[in-house]
């Protein structure tokens, strides 16, 4: 059997609903950071099929995956200084405990 | 063809285990490991998707700067030590997420997808080299004003992370 495109796309929703699993079910805030890079990188395998079997010679989807790349980049260096700042506010990175804007 | 085959199986085994074990591990700094190993992984996969550059792109800035990021966060909170544990909504968030997984399962097999038929009958798929990727994101009708605002916005967001640490007390 060959591999096809519709492996990659499999393979891209197994690891993005394991990565919804943690963003869901984890109360850690780093780990769930991590799950959420799990997720993006499910994304970017998707995008690189498509763009590997959909349309192969225009690049279009590896385009999308570098900008997924800058954005996921950005979303990383922003989320771990929330994080630390919760921390040294804190002492806590429980996110069932950061409860301060719920009602 | 059969060595395509059997490092799709690895890969694609080895990533899964790998994110489960991001998930499932109790230790957050052996997560992160396992979170490193996934995206190694991930950077196989663009290889065998015949996208060189992306992959080099992956081992940088992933495994190179976004791991390093996420490992100083875990030394940085050493004194949170209470593992990963999970909230009292386990069990509807698994239920969650297999439902998703099916539908979006149900989804991408039922699709017809425009497959190239050409392309995939042939093993010399044109490699997306770093230079073919320059040409489509720069050249005429490509990608330089959305790539401009890309830089901004990494700027913007590490400004940003340095405002959100510093001290303000001091």
């Amino acid at each position: 059997m060959n591999i096809g495109l519709n492996h990659y796309l499999i393979l891209s929703a197994i690891l993005f609903a394991i990565g919804l699993y943690g963003v869901l079910s984890k109360r850690n805030a780093i780990i769930i950071l991590m799950c959420i890079e799990i997720m993006l990188n499910a994304v970017n395998i998707a995008m690189a099929a498509f763009s590997r079997y959909i349309v192969p010679g225009a690049y279009t989807g590896q385009v999308f995956v570098i900008f997924i790349l800058v954005v996921a980049a950005a979303e990383t260096a922003v989320g771990v200084a929330i994080i630390m700042s919760i921390f040294r506010r804190r002492k806590d990175i429980d996110a069932d405990k950061i409860d301060l804007m719920k009602w | 063809m059969v060595a395509q085959q059997i490092s799709f199986w690895i890969l694609a085994v080895v990533s899964v285990t790998a994110a489960l074990a991001v998930v499932g591990l109790q230790d957050v700094f052996r997560a992160a490991i396992a979170l490193v190993v996934c995206f190694l992984v991930v950077a196989g996969i663009y290889i065998l998707l015949s996208a060189e550059f992306l992959a080099v792109v992956q081992i940088l800035i992933y495994v190179g700067a976004i791991s390093v990021i996420i490992i100083l966060a875990i030394m940085m909170s050493r004194e949170y030590q209470h593992g990963s544990p999970s909230t009292k909504f386990k069990v509807p968030a698994f239920l969650v997420s297999l439902v998703f997984l099916g539908v979006i399962m149900f989804a991408f097999v039922s699709t017809k997808w425009n497959v190239t038929g050409s392309i995939l009958d042939n093993p010399n798929i044109p490699v997306a080299t770093g230079n073919d990727l320059a040409g489509k994101l720069f050249g005429p009708g490509g990608y330089a004003l959305p790539i401009e605002i890309g830089g901004l916005l990494l700027l913007a967001a590490v400004i940003g992370a340095i405002v959100i640490l510093r001290d303000k007390d001091k």
